[in-house]
């Protein structure tokens, strides 16, 4: 057993780790931040995604301590200060980017990562972006659309039947 | 997964020391080795992360060559190899995807030699070195079979180096679940010999369709492929797609290739 520290949405978090104990197990039965979802466990699935010094990974495919000294940026660091959801989350919420929920956390670090990168990406860099993030509910159409959304963009031509008054 | 020691050590001479025994293996972005280790088709006693050591990472141009450190990654090279190399850069950017290409890295992909990884079709049609711990290694020797290579225990790759085609192109078929490659083929053209190497396709693992750079041999055009397919003989035959689908994409995807690459 070996006891890491991560900076985790800005804090410095502690707790003891197995070599074999991967970075959502870390968050998730560590620190007790069960906002991570773990949806295949295979690398698939991208429930587990998080943001690693930025950049988007699927913590159950690092090890925690390959993690350690980095800073790590998970579902509950995308809130803002006062509890209220944060511009990702609050268009997810406007544009129904979600049924279940479950892929939800992965989704929203995703599009973080992605608007980081790409402040106004085309529908089309959003599709290509969320390929390692699957949804079993929506049909994507509606998280594509959140994450332009997001972004700034008018998205009310995407969707006319929805968004149409009545 | 079983448990295992984790170390990760900031220089390759400990590295090399830390890896001295049976049981232990070396780890760069874990996106292959992670997946094997839980499904416990693995047990190495101990990890040793080669992540942490500065000289194996980033692009560098030496001449008319690129060399890759082992440990850049498929996000890196993606983003820093297309003033050099365009289409090396745009196959790093196809790989799986972002979360996959931000960990995973060039020498943990060429290592682990899957059938249907992207990057040892670039490594063999642009004859490209493998430099290692101990020695430097000719792609065509490099590449043995499915999963095979010619690194001895213990022997890390610290580098590839490209020599940078005139033209060059990778075109994938993409296996819809995995985002591996169910074929892809990557050409390079160099004054008038061209060389066309194929993923995917082979039981054998990564191979150069010969026929093809016969005819493409100073008339680098799709049309000079016309009607020219592999034999299905040896191709992977699955679930995915049976050796005689394999074949005549092998065929498509380089006319696609070359016709990318020529444009
Ligand atoms: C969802 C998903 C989709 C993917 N899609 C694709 C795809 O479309 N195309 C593709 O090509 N790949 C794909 N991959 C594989 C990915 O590219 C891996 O990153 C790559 O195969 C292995 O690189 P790694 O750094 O993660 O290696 P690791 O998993 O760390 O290691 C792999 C093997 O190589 C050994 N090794 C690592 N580094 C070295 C070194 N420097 N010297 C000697 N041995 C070393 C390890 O011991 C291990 O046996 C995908 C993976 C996932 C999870
Ligand atoms: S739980 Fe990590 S990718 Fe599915
Ligand atoms: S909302 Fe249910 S899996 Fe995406």
């Amino acid at each position: 057993m070996a006891r890491i520290t991560i900076s985790v949405n800005g804090q410095n978090r502690s707790a003891e780790t197995e070599g074999r104990t991967l970075l959502v197990q870390f968050l998730r039965d560590g620190l007790g931040m069960t906002g991570t979802h773990i949806g295949c466990d295979t690398a698939q699935c991208g429930a587990c995604m998080v943001l690693i010094d930025g950049r988007a990974a699927k913590s159950c495919n690092i090890l925690a301590q390959e993690a350690a000294g980095r800073c790590v940026t998970t579902i509950e660091g995308m809130a803002n200060p006062d509890g209220s959801l944060g511009p990702i989350q609050q268009a997810f919420r406007d544009h129904h980017g979600l049924q279940c929920g479950f892929c939800t956390p992965g989704m929203v670090m995703a599009a973080a990562a992605l608007l980081a990168e790409n402040p106004e990406p085309t529908e089309a860099e959003v599709r290509g972006y969320l390929e390692g993030n699957l949804c079993r509910c929506t049909g994507y159409h509606n998280i594509v659309k959140a994450v332009l959304a997001a972004s700034g963009q008018d998205v009310s031509a995407l969707d006319p039947a929805l968004s149409a008054p009545g | 997964m079983y448990d295992f020691e984790f170390l990760r050590p900031d220089t390759l001479d400990e590295a090399i020391a830390a890896l001295d025994r049976d049981d232990a293996m070396p780890v760069a972005g874990g996106q292959t080795l992670l997946p094997t280790l839980r499904q416990r088709l693995n047990a190495p006693s101990r990890l040793v992360s080669l992540t942490a050591i500065p000289g194996l990472r980033g692009i560098r141009r030496e001449g008319d060559m690129l060399v890759i450190g082992a440990t850049t990654s498929h996000a890196e090279v993606a983003r820093e190899a297309g003033a050099h190399f365009p289409a090396l850069a745009a196959l790093a950017g196809s790989i799986g995807d972002p979360a996959v290409r931000n960990l995973g890295t060039i020498g943990g992909s060429i290592a682990n030699n899957d059938p249907s990884a992207c990057y040892p079709a670039a490594v063999l049609a642009s004859a490209a070195v493998v430099v290692t711990t101990r020695r430097e290694i000719a792609a065509a020797d490099f590449f043995q079979g499915m999963f095979g290579t010619a690194l001895q225990p213990g022997e890390l790759v610290t580098a590839l180096r490209f020599s940078i085609p005139e033209r060059a192109a990778y075109a994938k078929f993409a296996q819809p679940a995995s985002r591996f490659a169910l074929v892809g083929v990557f050409v390079a053209q160099s004054g008038t010999a061209a060389r066309v190497a194929v993923t995917g396709a082979s039981e054998g693992g990564v191979f150069r369709w010969e026929a093809a750079e016969t005819a493409l041999s100073g008339d680098f055009r799709p049309e000079a492929l016309a009607g020219l397919t592999p034999p299905a003989t040896g191709m992977i035959d699955d679930l995915h797609g049976s050796a005689d689908y394999r074949a005549h994409l092998v065929g498509v995807m380089t006319r696609r290739a070359v016709a990318r690459a020529a444009a």
